[in-house]
């Protein structure tokens, strides 16, 4: 194996370097086929990302064959399940998404700052230790719970009693998206902080020298600093609002309304996935491809929402040095 | 202010006027941030405090042990507890070779280039999908097979144990492949190019020294994303998964239901009773999910000391 440096002639060291050099490359008998097997795992994510665009594509454009796309997208009004009566006009779907995205981002955002502004700039480390994890606990709460609490607790013990048990519908936006926030608070609070606590000391001092309180260090430096990151966490959290299921199929209701009040009844375009998943439509009828429509117009929407959270983490980064 | 004579020896070093006031405002805030961190914390408390009240009464040995059931009474989590334990098993067995697989991939063997490039970011994106279209495509792929102009490319395998692994083995794929990636990444390069130098084959390398080093992290990552499993509905019930099940799952190849989908059941009825049985099977569900995230906490904990 290793010779001492040899007064050997070039071509013959050259050669047995070549040749055990080929020979480690796959040693043992088996070792070529793990590394195809390998390669095969990695292009595992590729044919998902293909099955998912042609399964999707594929049957949306079979509904467009029968619904015009002047409809689905100029058209306001949409029911799908009801034969005779149709129409496909996406955006009381798309309407009711951005009901549950406003009223759940009214909750989320600012609780969501603030913790991550606790977290990252007055927590002892001991305490942003407990705090975290214990946070981030909510996220992993599988969304049927919420769904529940939404469902049973929220409506009927907060929102009633608040407003009224006559202006507040048993399916309500308003309980859908506070349950949502609640889902979402750990991912803006911990990407956000994840942000501010890369902001450099040098900064935070200068401003403590130049005799800022902590507060003002906080909103005027810090936050501006990890701007890009606050934001990527934000538009991560809206993504997850607009793929979110369960909880608005069990707690915003079935009933497609063009409205973003949060006091009203409405469905949003997974909860009208999951409506069509339950009713078990037969492929090939208008029921079925219209899931496939909407679910094209959810996947492109939250697509897009990844791409610009990822480029504007990219593009913005403060590069401190 | 300035201007006031000073008072012979008191010189107080307290601000005063507009710098009181910020200062005031500031130490004030502490508590403010601090109730918003625990907001949430809180709603969670209440949730737990809830649940606890609704669903301890009814969670009992005769709970666990029976079928579904017309009449809330009988119903019990038994089909859903040995389902989601079916189903749970087949994805580890289906998702975490492919996912070590592609991240070591990834990290050791992948040629720098923008085939990898691609993979990479297709993961990324993969991760923001959400569940409900992975649904969809078990749905389109596993439950009714794909047909080519009379070829079979996936064989139809209905609404199994099987077609629900598989969904979810896709569904929870990228997320254990970037905590997988991570895990490797921490493994000190210097650990590797000691083992090359050696001789060892990259082969070698990856199986005694990289693997071993990123184990801790790999577990992490993948049992935070089981638990993420375990508690999908929506999925599930986009592949068909909501029948009445009164047997005890044998094989892959049956029908199913789990606890989350159970869960979601119950709560649709609008009988009170009916909500005391979800709320203990949310209690059932709970404790699965919590305790897979205390192991993984713990393994990382445990391992970070080294």
């Amino acid at each position: 194996m290793a010779s001492e440096p040899t007064t050997a002639p070039m071509g013959h060291d050259a050669a047995l370097l070549q040749k055990q050099m080929q020979h480690s490359t796959f040693k043992r008998p088996g070792e070529l086929a793990v590394v195809a097997l390998l390669w095969l795992c990695g292009t595992i994510s590729l044919i998902t990302t293909v099955l998912i665009v042609t399964t999707l594509f594929g049957e949306t454009i079979d509904f467009f064959r029968e619904v015009s796309p002047a409809e689905f997208f100029l058209e306001t009004r949409w029911q799908a399940l009801i034969p005779g009566t149709e129409s496909f006009g996406i955006w009381e779907l798309v309407a009711g998404t951005a009901n549950v995205v406003l009223w759940s981002m009214v909750f989320a955002l600012p609780l969501g700052l603030a913790a991550a502004i606790y977290l990252s700039e007055y927590a002892h480390p001991r305490t942003r230790s407990i705090l975290k994890p214990i946070l981030e606990v909510l996220a992993g709460v599988p969304t049927v719970v919420y769904a529940f609490f939404a469902l049973t607790v929220v409506t009927e013990y907060v929102l009633r009693p608040i407003f009224g048990a006559d202006r507040v519908p048993i399916f309500n936006s308003l309980s859908a998206s506070l349950m949502m926030a609640v889902m979402i608070l750990p991912t803006i609070a911990s990407v956000s902080e994840d942000a501010m606590a890369n902001v450099p000391r040098e900064l935070r001092e200068g401003a403590y020298g130049l005799g800022a309180t902590r507060l003002e260090v906080a909103i005027k430096v810090v936050l501006p600093a990890a701007l890009s990151g606050v934001i990527a966490a934000v538009l991560l959290a809206i993504a997850r609002v607009i793929g979110e299921t369960m909880i608005v199929a069990l707690a915003a209701g079935s009933t497609p309304t063009l409205t973003l009040m949060p006091l009203e009844g409405i469905q949003t375009m997974t909860g009208y996935m999951l409506q069509v998943g339950l009713g078990d439509a037969a492929r090939g009828t208008i029921n079925y491809t219209s899931l496939f429509a909407v679910a094209s117009t959810l996947f492109v929407f939250t697509f897009a929402l990844n791409v610009i959270a990822t480029w504007i983490v990219n593009r913005f980064r403060e590069a401190y040095e | 202010m300035a201007l006031a004579p000073p008072q012979s020896d008191q010189i107080s070093l307290r601000a005063q006027g507009r710098v009181a006031r910020r200062q005031a405002f500031s130490r004030l805030s502490r508590y403010i941030l601090l109730l918003a961190t625990l907001a949430g914390i809180g709603v969670l408390a209440v949730l737990a405090v809830d649940t606890m009240v609704r669903g301890l009464p009814v969670l009992d040995w005769q709970f666990i042990t029976s079928y579904p059931s017309r009449n809330a009474v009988d119903a019990g989590l038994r089909s859903s507890l040995l389902g989601t334990v079916w189903v749970m098993g087949t994805t580890i067995i289906l998702a975490i070779p492919v996912a070590i697989g592609t991240a070591v991939f990834l990290e050791e063997f992948a040629p720098k280039g923008r085939f990898t490039s691609v993979v990479r970011l297709n993961i990324a994106n993969l991760a923001g999908v959400p569940s409900i279209i992975y649904g969809i495509l078990g749905l389109t792929v596993f439950v009714r097979g794909v047909e080519l102009q009379g070829v079979t490319l996936f064989p139809a395998l209905g609404t199994t144990i099987l077609a629900g692994s598989l969904t979810l083995a896709l569904m929870i794929l990228p997320m254990t492949v970037i905590a997988s990636v991570e895990a490797i990444r921490q493994v000190p390069p210097s650990i590797r190019d000691g083992s090359l130098a050696l001789g060892a084959t990259r082969l070698q390398t990856v199986r005694h020294h990289t693997l071993p080093g990123a184990l801790p992290g790999i577990m992490t990552g993948t049992i935070l994303a089981i638990s993420r499993a375990a508690g999908e509905t929506a999925a599930l019930i986009m592949i068909g998964a909501f029948a009445f099940i009164a047997f005890d799952n044998k094989s892959v190849n049956e029908d199913f239901t789990t606890v989350a989908i159970q869960i979601y059941n119950w709560t649709t009825r609008p009988q009170e009773a009916f909500r005391a049985n979800a709320s203990a099977g949310i209690i059932v569900l709970m404790v699965m999910v919590i305790g897979l995230n205390l192991v993984a906490v713990l393994i990382r904990e445990r391992f970070r000391r080294k």
